[in-house]
């Protein structure tokens, strides 16, 4: 095995550094030669996939503990939340999520051609995949799902992409950062608020007023939870599939025989999806902290240890995949971290999957000779929530569904 | 992939010590796997090839990838034939 | 690799599985299997769930084949003896089925009610494989005023589960002080208990099936228990453990009991004295081996993890004559009463054990198990995301009780002792009370057997 010159420390900094952003698999690969390594500022990088794995299960390992991106404790959604709480909260969240999406699968595929129809004609074109295709479906799908105004969309979508900045794992965010990232935040709320008296006084059959009558043996979700539980739903909706769907038109269209193969098999798509969420993860890396300590991968991480989670690299770790880095789009035992793991698994990674390989399927059928205009195409700052800011595709036609 | 295989031969398999109760292939194939009570999964082992689809999406979204899917049947007959 | 015959006696999840791991492992010679059912290789598992409550027919059980093995299949055809000199496996029929290697895996049968007890009346029922659930499914259907389930060790739990999902009033006798008390201790054992009761069954605890009793027609109709009260029921469940399908290995000169076949780690079959029959292998549930986590005694474990994972490493050490040594950290899984109960480790060995997530009140918990300041086993009822991280700490030789700090762990974590029932040092005394207590069932044991090394 060769050694690298790179400390953790800069290998972290390249990761974050935003002329890596295209293609930090490199530096990934660097990174895992210590899977578990600690940094200077005292937090552990873990980069290998069974390291990965078996935190992500560790009891001693929390979500929300010295979580220095997390708000005050009473605003944590429940990605930053540990047990029992969590627990709690995330049953009623996909007690009220997962029913609503189980029969969506043909109304997305409806709202893909629609989006599509948009470009239908007879000559040459251009598509931008992320703000025609992959930006509007999630979001548009994540409003009717609530019942949030589709029109009120600009407002919300402004306020969670400066919230997701102050996602970035950034070891000591500046006052600004921290301050925009606060006021984004309270804006949201605001905006929330005025729904939440609305359906108060005339409750629908969405989401939101499904969540808001929610409840258990221990009373009804909380007035915070519900709150910060939107918030949650709403980002995710706006800043993790959007990159999903344009990984995977990248990999669809950075090989010829992929999407050849995807157009004689619509199948395909069910484990392509997979295998982008393994290639080319929308969510990158995660945080946690220990609460004990962990001996692990022949060193010890103390307890109160601040933990970054590289899921990406423990995605092409090659002493859990074959190959890891080619793109097999039928690739078996694919038991990537795209999704993490654990108590935290993504709540909504069966509506990103249906959105993805529809989405996915109908770029293949519909758009003649397809190619990328720019590659690498230009890339969003973040480094967690990473994909293209835009992904312009060039074709001879958009054909009719 | 068995694609080619013939009609109703669709057999599968959780391994339910693998299996974390992550719920996709419940989302995935509602008419193949059903939770009984909160963290109890039932499925159906052989549940025709009208569900081949939603299983092999079931199948695929498995985050433990525990779900293993095969034929029914092979060709050599089942008998009590004689010895060779 | 020599192109020679296999024959794999015993046509369920081991024999399936090792015969597909044969192929996977490039033998090509003649392969047969052979099984007294007639029918392909099914899953026992939901037989006590999913089938009872008739969610899923009992045909919808069958295993996927996971490869072709182009084996020839004697299915409906038992096997009644063994000519280990010979290399002949000898049929029902008579007919001799030449060997070069063989692989045991006839697993185990539910133990039956005894004749003189009322074993012979019609309405008892045990439940092992797919004919006695859909025995016992019709039974339920009928409608039984009441359903008696003798044992509350997994099995009983699952039946008596499935009755109270039918409707069905439910009394469910109990030899120890608690259900599953010798799989899991008295601890987690008193938790389960508040599982039957909430769910309505009748649990009687420290309690024995005296006699069954029937009418004129042959009929069960009542159960003297052995506090001398009676209990009316149409149907009984006898759910009192399980025992190796050796019969057929009778003087074969190989080391078989009751408890299995005796085999070492690398799953060649033994002689009584301990001289290792080259060609002859086993697996699955009656396979009793040394396994060099647990030194000085044989485990037996009924476990569908084990037997897919032993099957796999017989068949790796019969296609190469290999010496992979089988050592899994032993796993399974029970649903009841709407719990789901996984285990890694081996909690029968604890003698101490500490809830270190969760409270047994709330039906979500981990219990972590000890055994001389080590971590052995965990259970996680309701839990099934985090046990991961337990099964490396158990492989890691992670003391006891384990440091976790878990958030939602209790704020003064407490081992206590784990009370299993008439614990002893000696080996042999453990076997017996393995046998002879409460916690076997009839899909799937679930409780290791130990026995003194020979």
């Amino acid at each position: 095995m060769t050694t690298t010159q790179l400390s953790p420390t800069d290998l972290f900094a390249q990761v974050m550094r935003y002329d890596n952003r295209a293609d930090p698999y490199p530096c990934y690969a660097l990174m895992r030669e210590r899977p578990v390594a600690r940094m200077e500022n005292g937090t552990w990088l873990v980069s290998g996939y069974h390291e990965i794995a078996q935190l992500l299960h560790d009891p001693r390992i929390s979500a929300d503990r010295l979580n220095p991106q997390a708000p005050e404790p009473a605003l944590r959604s429940l990605l930053v939340q540990d047990p029992p709480r969590h627990d709690r909260l995330r049953r009623l969240v996909t007690g009220e999520f997962i029913p609503r999406i189980m029969g969506m699968r043909d109304h997305i595929a409806e709202l893909v051609d629609q989006l599509l129809d948009a470009h239908t004609g007879s000559g040459p074109g251009q598509l931008d995949v992320v703000t025609d295709l992959a930006y509007p479906l999630p979001v548009t799908v994540i409003c009717e799902l609530l019942g949030v105004p589709r029109e009120d969309e600009p407002v919300f979508g402004a306020l969670s992409r400066r919230l997701t900045l102050a996602l970035d794992p950034v070891d000591s965010p500046t006052e600004e950062q921290i301050r925009d990232a606060q006021q984004a935040r309270d804006q949201l709320l605001q905006y929330l608020e005025g729904l939440i008296q609305q359906r108060r006084a005339e409750p629908g059959d969405d989401l939101l007023s499904a969540l808001m009558a929610s409840g258990d043996d221990e009373g009804p979700m909380g007035p915070v939870d519900l709150r910060v539980t939107l918030v949650l739903l709403l980002i995710a909706g706006h800043e993790t599939t959007v990159n999903l769907i344009a990984n995977g038109t990248l990999a669809l269209l950075r090989d010829p025989n992929v999407l050849a193969r995807l157009r004689s098999d619509p199948d395909l798509a069910t484990p392509l999806v997979e295998e982008v969420l393994r290639y080319d993860p929308p969510v990158q890396m995660s945080g946690r902290s220990t609460l004990a300590d962990i001996d692990i991968a022949g060193t010890t991480i103390p307890k109160g240890s601040r933990l970054r989670i590289m899921l990406a690299a423990g995605n092409r770790d090659p002493r859990r995949f074959p190959d890891p880095d080619r793109f097999v789009p039928d690739r078996a035992d694919n038991a990537h971290l795209g999704f993490g793991g654990g108590i935290h698994y993504c709540v909504g990674a069966a509506l990103a999957r249906a959105e993805a390989q529809l989405a996915l399927t109908a770029l293949a059928n519909r758009l003649t000779a397809p190619r990328l205009v720019a590659d690498p195409p230009p890339y969003r700052r973040n480094a967690a929530l990473r994909g293209p800011e835009h992904l312009l595709v060039a074709y001879d036609r958009l054909t009719n569904r | 992939m068995t694609k080619q295989s013939p009609p109703d031969t669709l057999r599968l398999v959780v391994d339910l010590n693998r299996c974390q109760n992550y719920g996709q292939c419940v989302y995935a194939a509602p008419t193949v796997f059903r939770f009984h009570g909160e963290e109890s999964l039932e499925y159906d082992y052989a549940p025709g090839e009208a569900a081949r689809r939603e299983v092999e999406r079931a199948a695929a979204a498995c985050p433990v990838q525990a779900i293993a899917l095969g034929a029914a049947n092979e060709p050599s007959p089942l008998s009590a034939g004689s010895d060779r | 690799m020599r192109a020679d015959r296999t024959v794999v006696v015993g046509a369920s999840l081991a024999g399936l599985r090792a015969a597909e791991a044969l192929r996977d492992e490039g033998f090509t010679g003649e392969l047969t299997l052979i099984g007294d059912e007639p029918h392909e290789p099914y899953d026992r598992p939901p037989l006590s769930k999913a089938v009872l409550s008739g969610w899923l027919p009992a045909d919808h059980t069958t295993l996927p084949r996971l490869r072709d093995i182009d084996a020839h299949w004697l299915l409906g055809t038992a096997a009644t003896g063994l000519d280990v000199p010979g290399r002949q496996v000898v049929l029902a029929d008579g007919r001799r089925i030449r060997y070069d290697r063989l692989l045991i895996a006839t697993g185990t049968r539910a133990r039956p009610w005894p004749e003189q007890a009322g074993g012979g009346l019609r309405g008892v029922h045990v439940l092992r494989g797919r004919e006695d659930a859909e025995r016992l499914r019709a039974a339920l259907l009928a409608g039984p005023h009441r359903v008696l389930v003798i044992g509350a060790g997994f099995t009983g739990g699952e039946v008596a589960s499935s009755c109270r999902d039918l409707g069905l009033a439910v009394t469910v006798t109990q030899r120890g002080a608690a259900p599953l008390a010798s799989a899991l201790g008295g601890v987690v054992g008193r938790a389960a208990a508040d599982w039957y009761r909430d769910a309505g069954v009748d649990l009687r605890l420290n309690t024995t099936v005296r006699t069954l009793e029937g009418d004129s027609h042959g009929r069960l109709r009542r159960a003297v228990l052995s506090d001398g009260s009676t209990v009316e029921a149409e149907v009984a469940v006898v759910a009192t453990g399980a025992v190796a399908n050796t019969g057929w290995l009778a003087g074969s000169g190989l080391a078989v009991d009751d408890h299995g076949v005796t085999c070492d780690a690398t799953c060649r079959v033994l002689t009584p004295d301990g001289a290792v029959v080259p060609e002859v292998f086993a697996a699955g549930d009656i396979a009793r081996w040394p396994h060099p986590r647990y030194p000085g005694q044989l485990l037996r474990l009924d476990h569908w993890d084990n037997a897919v994972r032993q099957a796999r490493t017989a068949a790796h050490n019969m296609a190469h004559g290999g010496h992979r040594v089988h050592q899994p950290l032993p796993a399974f899984w029970s649903n009841q009463f709407g719990v789901n109960c996984k285990s890694v480790g081996l909690p029968a060995i604890a003698d101490q054990v500490v809830i270190t997530q969760g409270t047994l009140a709330q039906r979500r918990f981990v219990a972590a198990y000890g055994r001389d300041g080590r971590l052995v086993a965990a259970v996680a009822v309701n839990s099934p995301r985090v046990l991961g991280g337990y099964a490396a700490l158990i492989e890691a030789g992670a003391p006891f009780p384990p440091v976790l700090n878990a958030p939602d762990g209790p704020p003064q974590p407490t081992a206590v002792d784990a009370e299993f029932p008439r614990r002893s040092t000696a080996a042999t005394a453990a076997a017996t009370a393995a046998t002879a207590a409460t916690a076997a069932t009839a899909t799937a044991q679930r409780r290791p057997v130990m026995t003194a090394h020979p």
